[in-house]
């Protein structure tokens, strides 16, 4: 049983929220700023899916401080799982799914910290970690629900089964995932924070409602008319953000829908070192890509200002 | 050119969907399958994609490698936050759920988790993702898969997403009220389950492929239904329409 019942302490976690302020101002700051609310020990949400709209810059800024002993939850985890597990700051993992894709295979390094004991790994159901979201979204410690029923992944977390007091039916009783901070990137903000996102939701509405603490990064920073001449696209309102960066290619070599596209050779060459060298090929590209750029501009420049432009010219081949 | 192992499991994968039908497909494999149907006999059919995705028309060269890339939402008609496009699984909208190779039992039983011990694993694997829900919620579950004896084995380490659990009615017993695995499409052959014991059962030889292959490349007793048949090889349309989609042979090797 490895769930944390402070995860699913709905009085605690809507306590913390009542005691929060909930400004309707400015929430726009650097990056730095955002990443300095982030304490060692907490549970990080992040948002996007697998190597689609990655809190990437989020989780840059915030492994450059070299944190410790941190929660990563994500629905499908990719490399950015294999950096926290390198660098030492994560201690816990819950997801659905860990690796980047097929063409990629197994993530070796999942295999070898998870094989070792190295790292405590909770695995849900796709649907089960998402329930766990949108429990904590609703403010309940639970949700009922027919999936996860039955395999041993319910042995995994500890999750229990209750009683319909209507019909006498057994429902998994999943439980509510309350994280202390979200990391989310988002298409469009203004600098109130209220979120605008194009393509693929994700699950990324419901971490936002399910944490303590809302860290955003936009691609691009609205007029704020602009927000309430279209109010039915606002997807995070503002009072929920607590901070906000501009961050253009915040997700990238990630993908950001209809902006950017991912950078599948970046991803074979990063796999092809891991092959080679192992962890050891981790921690120096995090020292490459992470710890050495002076700004997430530098971090871009390693990349290239052609290969930005091509990733943004196949984005709008796929979405027009 | 011979006929690869992908694109048999597609073409055979595709001649079990049905037109007017919903399914909920996973990559690799079964997404070639699903858009062959739609290009075949089922043009009524509508496709969902894990990644949150109904109703895409991919664009043939651009396949997509995960569930939730701008290839698999290419020209969709609705893009819902993932929890809710499973949610209209567990609401009973999906008629198919259509998932990939793992390692499986005599009862369907998955296992995409852990090789060995579970809390100190000989192999971890990546887990469930989508397919723990996806055969938990849909009405029926097609699983393709190369038949090789290291995954159709007695008994699986660790059930990441249920079959027939112990076989009889334990599926039920657990809360799994809806669906069931109903086809396991293999490079071989064409299997359902018993309907009393709920053990695989070889429903069909695929051409060339024989009962003792079958019986050399599974770790348990098979099954063969008394009305065992043989299935009718890829015809050239089938085959042209999947290497049209994937030209670069990214998906079907």
């Amino acid at each position: 049983m490895t769930i944390a019942p402070r995860e699913y302490d709905f009085e605690a976690a809507r306590r913390r929220l009542e005691a929060k302020p909930k400004s309707a101002g400015p929430k726009l700051g650097s990056l730095e700023d955002a990443v300095a609310r982030v304490r060692d020990g907490d549970h990080l949400a992040l948002g996007g899916c697998l190597y689609s709209r990655t809190p990437l810059a989020l989780v840059w800024a915030l492994l450059r401080r070299r944190p410790t002993g941190l929660t990563f939850s994500r629905n499908l985890l990719c490399y950015e799982g294999e950096w926290g597990m390198v660098s030492g700051a994560v201690r816990k993992v819950v997801t659905s799914w860990m690796g980047i894709g097929l063409p990629w295979g197994l993530s070796r390094i999942q295999r070898e910290f998870v094989e070792a004991g190295r790292v405590e790994f909770e695995e849900w159901s796709h649907l089960g970690l998402g329930l766990r979201y949108r429990a904590a979204a609703m403010g309940v410690p639970f949700l009922p629900s027919l999936t996860m029923l039955g395999s041993d992944l319910m042995e995994v977390g500890g999750s229990r089964t209750v009683q319909c007091p209507y019909t006498g039916r057994a429902l998994h009783a999943v439980p509510a995932l309350f994280p202390d901070v979200a990391l989310i990137h988002v298409h469009k903000a203004d600098r109130l924070g209220n979120c605008r996102i194009d393509g693929y939701p994700h699950m990324d509405a419901d971490i936002t409602r399910a944490a303590a603490t809302v860290l955003v990064t936009a691609e691009e920073i609205v007029p704020e008319d602009e927000i309430r001449r279209h109010p039915d696209r606002t997807v995070i309102p503002g009072f929920l953000v607590d901070a906000l960066a501009h961050v253009p290619y915040g997700s990238y070599p990630h993908e950001c829908y209809g902006l950017y596209d991912a950078e599948p050779e970046h991803f074979s060459a990063y796999v092809d070192a891991i092959r080679e060298r192992g962890a050891a090929a981790v921690a120096g590209y995090l020292e490459r890509y992470v710890h050495a750029p002076g700004s997430h501009a530098e971090y871009l420049a390693l990349f290239g200002e052609p290969r930005l432009a091509e990733a943004a010219g196949r984005a709008r081949m796929l979405t027009t | 050119m011979s006929v690869t192992a992908n694109e048999l499991l597609a073409v055979m994968g595709a001649r079990e969907l049905r037109d007017d039908t919903t399914v909920f497909t996973g990559v690799g494999a079964p997404m070639m399958a699903t858009v062959l149907a739609q290009r075949t006999h089922a043009p009524r059919l509508t496709m969902m994609v894990e990644g949150g995705v109904i109703g895409p028309m991919w664009k043939p060269g651009e396949l997509p490698i995960s569930t939730n890339e701008m290839r698999a939402a290419y020209r969709a008609q609705m893009l819902p936050a993932i929890s809710d496009a499973f949610l209209l699984a567990q609401r009973g909208f999906f008629d198919v759920g259509f998932i990939g190779g793992a390692q499986i039992d005599r009862h369907g039983n998955l296992n995409t988790s852990a090789i060995g011990g579970y809390a100190r694993p000989k192999v971890r694997l990546p887990g469930s993702g989508g397919a723990n829900d996806i055969i938990s919620l849909c009405r029926q579950v097609i699983i393709l898969t190369v038949h090789e004896k290291r995954r159709f084995i007695e008994r699986v380490d660790f059930v990441t997403s249920p079959g027939y659990l112990e076989g009889g009615d334990s599926r039920e017993r657990a809360g799994l009220l809806f669906g069931g695995v109903s086809r396991v499409v293999t490079t071989l052959g064409l299997f359902g389950f018993h309907p009393e014991s709920r053990r695989l059962q070889l429903l069909a030889l695929h051409p060339g492929a024989t009962l003792d292959q079958v019986r050399e490349n599974t770790g348990f007793e098979v099954l063969v239904s008394p009305e065992l048949t043989t299935t009718k090889p890829p015809t050239d349309e089938e085959l042209s329409i999947l290497r049209m989609l994937d030209p670069r042979r990214q998906f079907l090797g």
